[in-house]
C-alpha cells in the first residue's frame, strides 16, 4: 500500500519520503497515537507524519503533537525522515500502519 | 415535585435506580509564588507526580483501562502538552491558570474534531488536565462517587469512574458526553447504565433526590412519582430475571437439541440500533435498512454521509458479515421527492428495485458510498423486491461501473457481492435463475404477497400466515435453489423471531436466521430445543 519511492535510500541528508493508508478502526486514536509515538522513540532519526505529501509535517515522536492531527481511518499518512537510522525507522513506522497498529 | 423527564442517547445498556450524586467541579486553591521560576518548578512536579500516579495505578490492571491510562501518560510525558503554560508562565500568570488556560485550548480543539472518536477524547484530555491541577494544589479534586449512586453531570473523567465501585449498581447521566468516551466503553464493559446528550441538567431550587435511569432507551427520570418508580421497579426485576439467563446463553452459539449449528444475524434499521451490543451475541448482520437514512429531514443524503453509517456498521461487526439492502421505499415506506405519491396500489407498485432502477442517479449515490465502505469488513449488498433476473442484471452492471469510476479515481473501494431479497414469489419460485451471490428470504413480503393478505388489515390478518404450508414451500424451494447453486440462504423477515416458527423454518433447511437485537437471546433458546 506504500509507495516505496523512497528518494535515495541510505543518503542522510536528503529526507525519505513515503506514505500509508490507515487501516485500523478509528484512524490514528489514542492507542495507535502511543504506539506510533513509542516506535519513532526508538531511532535518532527525525521522524515527522502529514496528511499531505507536502505537509504541514507534525513531530511524529510527540504524542499531544500526533493526535493534534486527527487523522481518520482511510486517511494517507505521508512520512519523512531524516536521520543515519532513517530507513529503518521509515521501515518500522510502515510496518506499524500498516499492521493497523496491530488492532486490525 | 412533578418528576423530569429526560432523553438523550444510550451509551450503556440496563437499568438503575438510585440517589442522585451531582459531580461538579472541585475548585482548588493554592497560594502562587510571583516567581515564575517557582511557578514553572510547581508544574513541573505537579505533571511529574500526575504522571506516576496513574503509571502505579497501571501496575495493578490490564486491557482496555490500561490503555486509556497508558495514553494519559504518554501525554504527560510529552513536553509538547505543557509547552504553551510554561510560556505564559514566564510572562507572570500563575502555575495552575497557565496549565488551565493550555489544557482548555487542547480540548476545545478535541471538541471541535469532525471525528466523534476523536471528540470524546476531550473527556481524557479534562482528566489530565484535573489530575494535574490537584497535584499543584495538593488537594484531591476527583470527585467521590458513592456506590450504588445515579451520578449526574455534564461530563465525566476515566479517573472519576474508575474511582468509584461499580459493583453494587449504579448509573451515569451526562448533560454532554458521548457513547464512544472512554467513560462509555468502560461502563459498558463494568454494566453501569449510561445516558449521554441530556441537555442542561437544571433544578428549580433542590437538585434531585432520587433517578431512574433507562441505559437502553436513552432516558431519564428525576424524582419520580410513586407509581412511575413502581412500574421501573417491576422493569428492572423483569429485566434482571431475562438478563440472568440470556446472558448465559446469548454468547453461545445457536445449535439445535441435535447439535446442527443455526446462524443467529442481527436486523438493524441505524448503527445506533448497536448501541451497547457485543458482536459477540451473533454471527453478524442479516439485514441492514437504508431507509432511515433517507427519512432524514434534509433531503437524500450525500455518498460522504452515507458511507460513514455503513462503515460505523461495518466496524462495529469486527469482520463478521454485515449484509446491507439497497433503498427499499415505496409500498408503505413513502420518501418525500423520491417516490410517488398516490400510487393505486403502492405495494404492487414502484418500489424497491423498480424505484432504484428508475432514479439510477440516486441509487449511483448510494453504490458507490457501498463499494467505499466495502473495504472496512465483510461487506454483503442486498437488492429489495427482485422479481426478474434482468433487475439484478441491470444493478450489477451499474455496481460494476461505480466500482470500476471509484478505482480509477484511485478511491478506496471494494465490489460487495450482491444477492437478493426473495419476496416476491416469482423469485422464489425460480431463485435459481437469478445469479445472485446470495438469497435472502424477506419473510413478510413473501407472505403477503402468497397470501393476498396484508398483515395490518385486520379482517384478513389470520390469512398473513408464513407459517402457512404454500409460503413454506416456497421458503424451502429457495433454500434448495441456494443448495444447488451452492449460495447462502437466509431469512431475514419477522417470522425468524417467530419462535412458534423456528422448528417449522429450520425444517425447510434454512440455517442462517436475522432478527432485531432483542430477539436475539429468545431465538437461540427456541433453536436449541429444535429436534429434527
Amino acid at each position: 500500500m506504500h509507495d516505496a519511492h523512497a528518494s535515495r535510500p541510505g543518503e542522510t541528508a536528503v529526507p525519505l519520503t513515503a506514505s500509508a493508508v490507515l487501516v485500523n478502526k478509528v484512524g490514528l486514536h489514542a492507542r495507535p497515537s502511543v504506539k506510533l509515538t513509542q516506535c519513532a522513540k526508538g531511532f535518532t532519526a527525525k521522524i515527522e507524519l502529514a496528511l499531505s505529501a507536502d505537509g504541514p509535517w507534525t513531530d511524529a515522536k510527540s504524542p499531544v503533537k500526533v493526535m493534534r492531527v486527527k487523522a481518520p481511518q482511510g486517511a494517507t499518512l505521508h512520512f519523512r525522515v531524516t536521520g543515519s537510522d532513517g530507513k529503518a525507522a521509515l521501515a518500522a513506522v510502515l510496518a506499524l500502519v500498516h499492521d493497523g497498529f496491530g488492532e486490525a | 415535585m412533578a418528576e423530569i423527564h429526560l432523553t438523550g442517547r444510550a451509551a450503556s445498556p440496563g437499568l438503575a435506580i438510585g440517589p442522585v450524586t451531582m459531580l461538579t467541579a472541585a475548585v482548588a486553591r493554592r497560594t502562587a509564588s510571583d516567581d515564575p521560576a517557582q511557578e514553572a518548578a510547581a508544574l513541573r512536579a505537579a505533571i511529574e507526580g500526575a504522571r506516576a500516579e496513574i503509571a502505579n495505578q497501571i501496575k495493578t490492571i490490564r486491557g482496555d483501562v490500561a490503555d486509556i491510562l497508558e495514553f494519559q501518560v504518554a501525554m504527560l510525558e510529552d513536553d509538547a502538552l505543557a509547552e504553551p503554560a510554561y510560556g505564559v508562565i514566564s510572562d507572570g500568570i500563575t502555575a495552575d491558570h497557565a496549565w488551565r488556560l493550555a489544557l482548555d485550548v487542547e480540548i476545545a480543539g478535541y471538541r471541535a474534531a469532525e471525528d466523534e472518536y476523536f471528540r470524546a477524547r476531550a473527556a481524557d484530555i479534562v482528566d489530565i488536565r484535573d489530575r494535574v491541577l490537584a497535584h499543584l494544589s495538593g488537594v484531591d479534586t476527583v470527585a467521590r462517587i458513592t456506590s450504588g449512586s445515579i451520578v449526574a453531570a455534564d461530563d465525566i473523567t476515566p479517573s472519576a469512574f474508575l474511582a468509584a465501585d461499580w459493583s453494587h449498581g449504579g448509573a451515569i447521566a451526562l448533560a454532554a458526553g458521548s457513547p464512544s468516551s472512554h467513560v462509555a466503553m468502560l461502563a459498558r464493559a463494568r454494566g453501569a447504565p449510561m445516558v449521554v446528550g441530556l441537555g442542561p441538567l437544571s433544578w428549580n431550587g433542590q437538585p434531585p433526590a432520587l433517578a431512574l435511569v433507562d441505559g437502553d432507551a436513552g432516558t431519564v427520570i428525576f424524582d419520580p412519582e410513586p407509581e412511575t418508580r413502581r412500574l421501573f421497579e417491576q422493569r428492572m426485576a423483569v429485566a434482571n430475571a431475562a438478563q440472568a439467563a440470556a446472558d448465559a446463553a446469548c454468547l453461545e452459539s445457536a445449535r439445535t437439541a441435535d447439535g446442527r449449528r443455526i446462524a443467529v444475524l442481527l436486523n438493524i434499521a441505524a448503527p445506533e440500533d448497536l448501541a451497547g451490543l457485543d458482536p459477540a451475541i451473533c454471527d453478524g448482520i442479516g439485514l441492514v435498512r437504508t431507509e432511515f437514512l433517507f427519512e432524514a429531514a434534509q433531503g437524500l443524503p450525500d455518498e460522504d454521509a452515507q458511507y460513514a453509517v455503513y462503515r460505523r456498521i461495518l466496524e462495529w461487526a469486527e469482520g463478521r458479515p454485515v449484509t446491507i439492502r439497497t433503498l427499499d421505499a415505496g409500498g408503505d415506506k413513502p420518501i418525500a421527492g423520491l417516490t410517488i405519491d398516490n400510487e393505486r396500489n403502492p405495494f404492487l407498485g414502484l418500489r424497491g428495485i423498480r424505484l432504484s432502477l428508475a432514479r439510477p442517479e440516486v441509487f449511483r449515490v448510494q453504490l458507490r458510498a457501498l463499494c467505499r465502505a466495502a473495504v472496512h469488513g465483510a461487506l454483503k449488498v442486498m437488492l429489495p423486491m427482485i422479481a426478474v433476473p434482468s433487475e439484478l442484471d441491470r444493478a450489477n452492471a451499474l455496481l460494476d461501473a461505480e466500482f470500476t469510476a471509484l478505482r480509477a479515481e484511485g478511491i478506496a473501494c471494494a465490489h460487495p457481492p450482491l444477492g437478493i431479497m426473495v419476496e416476491v414469489p416469482a423469485a422464489a419460485l425460480r431463485a435459481e435463475d437469478f445469479g445472485a451471490a446470495f438469497y435472502s428470504i424477506g419473510s413478510n413480503d413473501l407472505t403477503q404477497y402468497t397470501m393476498a393478505a396484508a398483515r395490518d388489515v385486520g379482517a384478513v390478518a389470520d390469512l398473513n400466515d408464513t407459517g402457512n404450508p404454500a409460503v413454506l414451500a416456497l421458503i424451502s424451494r429457495t433454500v434448495e435453489a441456494g443448495r444447488k447453486r451452492g449460495v447462502e440462504v437466509s431469512l431475514c423477515g419477522d417470522a425468524a423471531a417467530d419462535t412458534r416458527l423456528t422448528a417449522a423454518l429450520i425444517a425447510t433447511g434454512l440455517t442462517i436466521l436475522s432478527v432485531s437485537p432483542i430477539a436475539v437471546a429468545r431465538l437461540k433458546a427456541a433453536i436449541a430445543k429444535v429436534r429434527s
